[in-house]
């Protein structure tokens, strides 16, 4: 019986919906816009590490890092459309608590990996150190 | 997020004739597809993540071998770059014609991006073979298994896409734009466009960063 009138609540509810798929309308502008900043997004940095603009690595490491995390962001919001309205909000919140676990594995692994001699408890780098 | 009316013991035993149990408020997303999808790129995002995370720790252990600075040719990279960055506007060209419901454009959008997706994969064999040509196999140093293991993953993701795009423009060209094949069409296009995003992080972290000095 239940079932029945749960067929009957789901039919009233889908009739109205059915042209709209519920994905961001894609726009000719707003793909070139996310082309044109992505094909600039990708040169300057090409440019920096083929021309060897700064003297130091660690400048441009810094540099390209922050253009790839522009970048990102621009492909996110251009072509895969993202905003906090899309499902309700819950792409959004799936893409944020990705980045935070991301954040997590990326900076953890490395913290405990380039620390590793000081952070051992000093009576296993001991045992270690006898092994062959 | 939405509100389910349970009945009470109480209400049954004044003798309501009726029982409901469905829910009564906005129900589920009209399209859990695209949601669901969504969150399986989330989750290969984290497999990607592992990936960088190992790249990132044994990236520099070259064990006397050769070192990215020596390995990687970045115009080829560059050219590479261009191509998947080239394929994500032409299927975002594809999107577009298929709302308008034009078939033959969609088709033919469709057919460039996987050109596009097939020219980019034939340049990453032709890499990955000189590699193995001039010794630099994945089993040389960590800093190759790591390459080797995040490029590769990436690559078989692209080539996985192609089979996809390749399936996807038969089923279009068969049934035309049902609900289902709308729904593909929009399901491949994310994983396209998250693809070109991980390839981002790889040419800037495996190649740029791997020639500094």
């Amino acid at each position: 019986m239940s079932t029945h009138n749960d067929h009957a609540a789901h039919g009233g509810h889908d009739d109205h919906d059915h042209e709209h798929d519920g994905a961001a309308h894609a726009t000719f502008k707003g793909y070139m816009t996310g082309f044109i900043l992505s094909v600039i997004l990708t040169a300057i940095p090409f440019w920096l590490v083929m021309g060897n603009v700064f003297d130091k690595s660690s400048t441009t490491a810094f540099v390209i890092l922050a253009f790839a995390a522009v970048q990102i962001v621009v492909h996110m919001i251009y072509f895969l459309h993202m905003n906090a309205r899309s499902e309700h909000g819950w792409t959004m919140l799936a893409l944020i608590f990705t980045v935070v676990i991301v954040v997590i594995t990326l900076s953890g692994s490395l913290w405990v990996m380039y620390h590793l001699n000081h952070n051992m408890v000093p009576g296993l780098m001991h045992e270690t150190h006898k092994m062959p | 997020m939405s509100d389910t009316t349970v009945l009470s013991p109480a209400g049954a035993m004044t003798g309501h004739p009726d029982p409901r149990f469905h829910v009564q408020g906005e129900h589920h997303p009209e399209n859990g597809t695209l949601l669901g999808f969504w969150l399986y790129l989330m989750s290969d995002c984290l497999v990607f993540a592992c990936l960088f995370a190992i790249y990132a720790v044994v990236g520099r252990n070259f064990a006397a071998g050769p070192s990215g600075a020596d390995l990687f040719d970045l115009k080829l990279v560059a050219l590479n770059t261009a191509f998947l960055l080239l394929s994500s506007i032409t299927y975002g060209f594809a999107m577009i014609e298929m709302q308008r419901k034009r078939m033959r454009a969609t088709l033919v959008w469709l057919a460039i991006t996987g050109l596009f997706g097939a020219s980019f994969i034939a340049i990453e064999l032709y890499e990955f073979a000189h590699l193995i040509h001039e010794g630099a196999v994945p089993q040389r140093s960590a800093f190759l298994s790591s390459f080797f293991a995040l490029v590769g993953t990436h690559g078989l993701h692209v080539t996985f896409g192609l089979v996809w795009l390749v399936v996807l423009m038969v089923q279009v060209a068969q049934r035309g734009f049902i609900a289902e094949n709308r729904r593909r069409l929009m399901c491949l296009s994310m994983f396209w466009h998250f693809l070109d995003v991980v390839w981002i992080g790889v040419f800037t972290f495996v190649y740029l960063m791997g020639v500094l000095p």
